[in-house]
């Protein structure tokens, strides 16, 4: 009897989970095992892909644009998931400060996030503009001539980090989050011993929010490593339009023209495989190195 | 999760009695002038920064109201007010299609991926059976998987059903649930007692009633974080309509403001009015959305944040 209820249950919840069985195995197993496929051949959709060993990835290692979209990305990660890091951190500090009043605070800092990428990319060239657009307004009324941030290559790439601080309010909230599960004995316990304010936020609130802090940092960079949509709708024209700005090319953007513009299918398949390959190395090297620095409040109980 | 709505309070016994202690210890009391001023520097501090954050909807929205050789002259309030570009917007573009377009398909994706990540939640929270555990790693794995990795089969998965150049391909993917949500609707009915359900069982329930007339009802708050989340992502995305939709009349919104930014920004005949105009268009549903379920998305992502 004991074996017949089991069996009922598994076949109802089974019956459940059938969706993402579903799902799963037509849009995930089998695409993770397709773009493996893919990436041996030459596809440009209409013709049967023809198998082609490692041309694809040989071409990769000499594709002087794949180096140009790597570092590119790379240097991109590198400047925006600190500075991320860094401004939500602050931010949600401050926050945690304002006690009662930060509501009407946090809604401010989390609005931007609300905001299209398609409209953050349009702003960044509407704001950033060079000539006239409002940073540079600003910069030339305490008397700096700002640079030409949409244009120049070597200004590119810091306009876009600063423009993506702009929607870090996600992370502000989940940082403020873990602040305020803070136990205020802790504090308490700390003044009584006499630790002033930085010795505080040092040895009490940066230990204590770490766990959320190295979520938010594992996150940005995997999302990092994807941009796609505000850089793309700045610098790279769609369809018949052709424009285009090097200093700007992210991975993703030339994986997506690869695949979806020039049909190069399984060049982009094996470009999807680099990626996903880049991204695993770059989240384990993470993971071991900020592991010593987080701390689990489930170890001391 | 009710620590966002309700600040800890300052003072539990264990404060008092540190309070207490301090004093009597004689330690320099808590500095109450500096800490005046500290308040006033933290709310400056905020308040410019709140400024920042704010001032580009407020750039954006003015500038759409300027004539076009004033888009650019930064002036909060309009030299010229006009309404001409919002006509513009409606000569040159689509854009009544575009909405009726953006709209449907975030609907569809957002009935679409809350009903069928419930289902599939529920499958894994309130049933056990061999090979859950291993079931939900595998869920939770495919979250790290990168869209790239997929994109290139799935296209051809549509193209193969004929739907490629259809609005098809932008929703009905979330008919089989997303990992993300499923593990955040999870949580959630993970956190319901169990009696409820035995009693509903013991009352003649069967397993689908006890889903639909017991657990989702005490899920809502959970079922619109999950509706709220999808409906941003689903109104504001442009890879996958890049991707399958080909004729300017099948556009989405987003999509529809990345083929103006082509037609009359750098590419084209620099007509940057009507973009501004566009864009304003393009967000400010997505800020109602937000001042209508303001608290769902804080205490959602907070969510995500502590599970994660």
């Amino acid at each position: 009897m004991g074996r017949q209820v089991r069996s009922r249950e598994t076949r109802a919840a089974l019956l459940f989970i059938s969706p993402w069985i579903v799902g799963f195995l037509v849009f995930t197993a089998y695409p993770v095992i397709y773009t493996g496929y893919l990436s041996f051949t030459d596809y440009d959709v209409i013709n049967d892909p023809a198998f082609v060993g490692f041309d694809n990835f040989k071409e990769l290692l000499e594709d002087d644009k794949v180096a140009l979209a790597l570092r590119n990305t790379f240097i991109f990660a590198a400047m925006s998931v600190p500075a991320q890091l860094l401004v939500s951190l602050a931010l949600a500090l401050l926050l945690n400060w304002a006690g009662r009043a930060s509501g009407f605070f946090r809604t401010a800092f989390f609005l931007p996030k609300m905001t299209p990428p398609v409209a953050i990319g349009v702003l960044f060239l509407l704001i950033f503009n060079g000539q006239s657009g409002l940073i540079n307004g600003m910069l030339g009324t305490i008397g700096i001539d700002g640079p030409a941030w949409t244009t120049d290559p070597s200004w590119v790439k810091p306009g876009l980090v600063m423009m993506s601080l702009w929607t870090v309010g996600g992370s502000v909230i989940i940082l403020l989050a873990a602040l305020r599960n803070v136990p205020q004995e802790l504090y308490d316990a700390a003044r009584v011993d006499g630790a002033g304010f930085w010795r505080q936020t040092w040895s009490i609130t940066i230990p204590m929010i770490s766990g959320a802090m190295f979520f938010v940092f594992i996150v940005d960079t995997i999302a990092a490593f994807q941009s796609f949509s505000e850089a793309y709708t700045a610098f790279f024209g769609s369809g018949n339009t052709t424009y285009s700005n090097d200093a700007a090319l992210f991975y993703a953007i030339y994986l997506f023209q690869q695949a979806f513009q020039f049909l190069h299918m399984g060049y982009a398949s094996a470009m999807a495989w680099v990626l996903f390959v880049i991204i695993m190395i770059v989240t384990f090297i993470q993971i071991r190195v900020t592991q010593r620095f987080v701390y689990y409040e489930a170890e001391t109980r | 999760m009710t620590a966002l709505d309700t600040p800890a309070p300052r003072l539990d016994p264990a404060t008092a009695v540190a309070v207490e202690t301090v004093e009597v210890a004689k330690e320099p009391a808590p500095k109450e002038v500096g800490n005046r001023l500290g308040r006033w520097l933290l709310y400056a501090a905020l308040s410019l920064i709140t400024l920042a954050f704010v001032y580009p909807f407020v750039w954006l929205l003015s500038a759409s109201f300027k004539p076009r050789g004033e888009v650019f002259d930064n002036r909060l309030i309009p030299k010229t007010f006009t309404l001409d570009n919002y006509v513009s917007v409606w000569q040159e573009a689509p854009m009544a299609a575009w909405l009726f377009n953006t709209v449907l398909v975030t609907l569809l994706a957002t009935a679409a991926v809350t009903v069928s990540s419930a289902m599939v939640a529920w499958g894994f929270s309130y049933f056990r059976f061999r090979g859950r555990n291993l079931l939900f790693g595998v869920v939770l794995a495919t979250m790290m998987l990168p869209g790239a990795v997929t994109m290139i089969p799935t296209y051809l998965i549509w193209d193969a059903l004929g739907q490629v150049g259809t609005l098809t391909p932008l929703w009905a993917g979330n008919l089989f649930g997303s990992a993300f949500y499923i593990f955040l609707l999870r949580q959630f009915f993970l956190g319901l007692p169990r009696d409820v359900f035995e009693a509903a069982r013991i009352d003649g329930a069967n397993n689908w009633q006890i889903f639909t007339r017991v657990a989702m009802p005490l899920t809502k708050p959970a079922l619109i974080v999950t509706a709220l989340f999808e409906f941003q992502a689903a109104w504001t995305d442009l890879m996958r309509p890049l991707i399958y939709l080909r004729d300017s009349e099948d556009f989405t919104v987003p999509r529809g403001l990345k083929s103006l930014v082509d037609q009359f920004g750098f590419g084209g005949q620099w007509h940057w009015e009507i973009i501004v105009t566009a864009s304003v268009i393009t967000t400010v549903p997505m800020i109602v959305l937000f001042f209508l379920g303001q608290r769902h998305f804080v205490q959602g992502i907070a969510t995500t944040g502590s599970k994660g």
